[in-house]
C-alpha cells in the first residue's frame, strides 16, 4: 500500500515537472524540480483527486501549513499519513 | 495628434482559422452557421451557431497551457500570433514599455464557468481545479498576450457586451493617438458556445432557430458565433520608419451611452455615435462608402440601426453600402467588432464589400443598400464599423485606406 502511495505521488510530481518518475528523487524540493507556485497547487489538487483526501495547505503560508512540502519525501510521508488517517475513520 | 495605423491582423472564427481563409469565405458569401456540436445540445431549444470547427487545441498548445487557457484565451492567442507575426515587431526595452494590449470579451471564460458549475452542482464534487479563477477571468486573454510578447505598457480588458471589441480597439486607438503608447495589440474574443452560454441567451427569446438574416423582412433573431480577431495598432511614424506594411488607418472613434434601456437600442444613441465617429475622424458623410453594420438580425436592432444611419448620413445614406457579416460568422458578442473589422480592412484594401447573406425579403424599415447575398467590388476610401451593445453602450470606429 505504502509503495503505491509513493509511486503515485512521484508520478504526479513527475508529470507536473515534465520529468521521468526516475528523475524525481526523494530529497528534491518541488522548486528543485522546476515546479512553480501554480504547479504546486496543481500538484496538490492532483494528489487530492488521486487519493480522495483533503490536504491542509494554504498557498499564503506554505511553510506554516500542516502539510510539509519541503521535499518529495516529506510530501509522500504526509500523503501516507492522510491516507492512513482516512482509512482508520 | 499622432496618426494610428494597423500593421497586423489575425483571426480564428467559424469562417476560417486565419485571415486569408476568413476573407475568402466573406468574398464567397459562405455561411459558418451550422448545427451545434456540444454537450447536452438536446436540452437546448436553440441548436445552431457559428462554431470554430476542425479545432485541435493540442496541436497548438502544450498540456500546461491548455490547463491554464480557456477556449476564449486560446482563440485570442492564435489570432495574436498571426497578427504579431505579420507586424514583425520585437518588443524589448523602450518599445516594450510603450506597448500594451487591450482586448474585448463579454463573457471571458464561459466554458470554464460552465464546466466547473457542472463539477460542483451536477456531479456534486467538492473540489475544483486550482486554475479555475485564472482561466475564467475576463482579463486572462489580454494577460497571456502581454506575457507571450513582453508588452509592458497599458493593458486591460473591456466588457461592454456586444460593443466590447469596438470599445477595446477605440481605446487602443486613443492611447496611441494621444501619445501614451506606441503599439497596442487589440481586438477581442468570445467562446460562449457552451450549454450554459446558449441556455442563457435562449431565455431572452431573441435567438433564431434557423438562420441569421440581417435586414431581411423575415429575419427572426440572432445566431451566436465564437472566435477571436486581434490587430496590431501602431503609431504611423513608428510604422513608417521601420517600413512596415500598413493595412489601414484608424482615423476616428466615438462612444456614447443611451442612458435609456437595458436591452432596446436607441436610434438617437446610435446616430449620435455615428456622427461622433465622423467628426472625430474629420470625415464628411460623403467620404464613407461602406459601413460594417452591427446588424444582429433581430427585429429591433436592424430597423433602429438603419434609421440611425439615415439620420446621421442624410441623403448620402442611399449611396453607401452597409452589410452585416454576422450572417456568416455569427454574433461573437464581445469579440464581434474585431472579426467585423477584418471586413472593413478588406473593403479598404482589396475593394471587396462582404455581403449580408441570408437576405430574402426587402424590409421597408431597412431600405438601405445592404449588399444582399453577393460580395461586391467597390473602391472605398473610408468606412465605419458599428457596435451597439445591450445596456445602451455604443462604439463606432472610422477607418481609412492606408496612407
Amino acid at each position: 500500500m505504502t509503495e503505491s502511495v509513493r509511486d503515485k505521488v512521484i508520478a504526479i510530481i513527475a508529470e507536473q515537472a515534465v520529468l521521468e518518475p526516475g528523475d524525481v528523487t526523494p530529497e528534491a524540493s518541488l522548486a528543485d524540480l522546476g515546479i512553480d507556485s501554480l504547479g504546486l497547487v496543481e500538484s496538490i489538487f492532483a494528489i487530492e483527486e488521486a487519493f480522495d483526501i483533503q490536504i491542509p495547505f494554504n498557498a499564503n503560508a506554505p511553510d506554516q501549513s500542516e502539510f510539509d512540502i519541503s521535499s518529495v519525501a516529506s510530501i509522500i510521508a504526509a500523503v501516507e499519513g492522510l491516507v492512513a488517517a482516512q482509512k482508520s475513520v | 495628434m499622432r496618426r494610428v495605423v494597423i500593421t497586423g491582423q489575425g483571426t480564428i472564427n467559424a469562417l476560417g482559422h486565419d485571415v486569408p481563409s476568413t476573407l475568402a469565405a466573406m468574398r464567397e458569401g459562405r455561411c459558418g452557421i451550422a448545427d451545434l456540436d456540444l454537450r447536452d445540445v438536446d436540452r437546448l431549444s436553440i441548436r445552431i451557431g457559428a462554431q470554430v470547427k476542425g479545432y485541435d487545441a493540442e496541436a497548438l498548445f502544450n498540456r500546461q497551457q491548455i490547463a491554464l487557457y480557456d477556449r476564449f484565451t486560446q482563440f485570442t492567442l492564435i489570432a495574436a500570433r498571426q497578427a504579431l507575426d505579420g507586424a514583425g515587431l520585437i518588443f524589448a526595452g523602450e518599445l516594450s514599455a510603450r506597448s500594451g494590449v487591450v482586448l474585448g470579451t463579454a463573457g471571458g471564460g464561459v466554458n470554464t464557468w460552465d464546466e466547473n458549475y457542472r463539477t460542483v452542482y451536477e456531479e456534486g464534487k467538492n473540489r475544483v481545479h486550482p486554475f479555475v479563477v485564472p482561466k475564467l477571468m475576463n482579463n486572462a486573454a489580454a494577460s497571456h498576450v502581454s506575457m507571450e510578447w513582453n508588452l509592458k505598457g497599458p493593458s486591460f480588458s473591456v466588457a461592454t457586451a456586444c460593443a466590447s471589441s469596438n470599445h477595446a480597439m477605440g481605446l487602443a486607438f486613443q492611447l496611441i493617438r494621444s501619445g501614451i503608447a506606441d503599439v497596442m495589440v487589440t481586438g477581442g474574443s468570445e467562446a460562449m458556445l457552451s450549454f450554459g452560454g446558449i441556455k442563457a441567451w435562449e431565455g431572452l427569446r431573441v435567438m433564431s432557430k434557423d438562420a441569421c438574416r440581417p435586414f431581411s423582412a423575415n429575419r427572426n433573431g440572432m445566431v451566436q458565433g465564437e472566435g477571436a480577431a486581434v490587430f496590431v495598432f501602431e503609431d504611423f511614424e513608428h510604422a513608417r520608419k521601420r517600413g512596415a506594411e500598413i493595412l489601414a488607418e484608424v482615423v476616428g472613434f466615438a462612444m456614447t451611452s443611451d442612458a435609456a434601456d437595458i436591452v432596446m437600442p436607441s436610434k438617437q444613441g446610435a446616430a449620435r455615435t455615428i456622427a461622433g465617429a465622423l467628426k472625430d475622424a474629420r470625415l464628411n458623410p460623403s467620404d464613407v462608402a461602406y459601413i460594417n453594420a452591427h446588424g444582429t438580425g433581430t427585429a429591433a436592432n436592424d430597423k433602429v440601426e438603419c434609421a440611425a444611419v439615415a439620420d446621421a448620413f442624410g441623403h448620402h445614406a442611399d449611396d453607401l453600402m452597409i452589410s452585416s457579416t454576422k450572417s456568416m460568422h455569427g454574433h461573437l458578442i464581445g469579440g464581434t467588432g474585431a472579426v467585423e473589422l477584418l471586413a472593413c480592412i478588406m473593403a479598404l484594401r482589396d475593394g471587396v464589400i462582404a455581403p449580408t447573406i441570408g437576405y430574402e425579403e426587402p424590409d421597408p424599415e431597412c431600405a438601405l443598400d445592404v449588399v444582399p447575398n453577393v460580395a461586391r467590388e467597390a473602391r472605398v476610401e473610408a468606412c465605419l464599423s458599428n457596435a451597439f451593445a445591450f445596456g445602451g453602450f455604443n462604439a463606432v470606429l472610422a477607418l481609412r485606406r492606408a496612407p
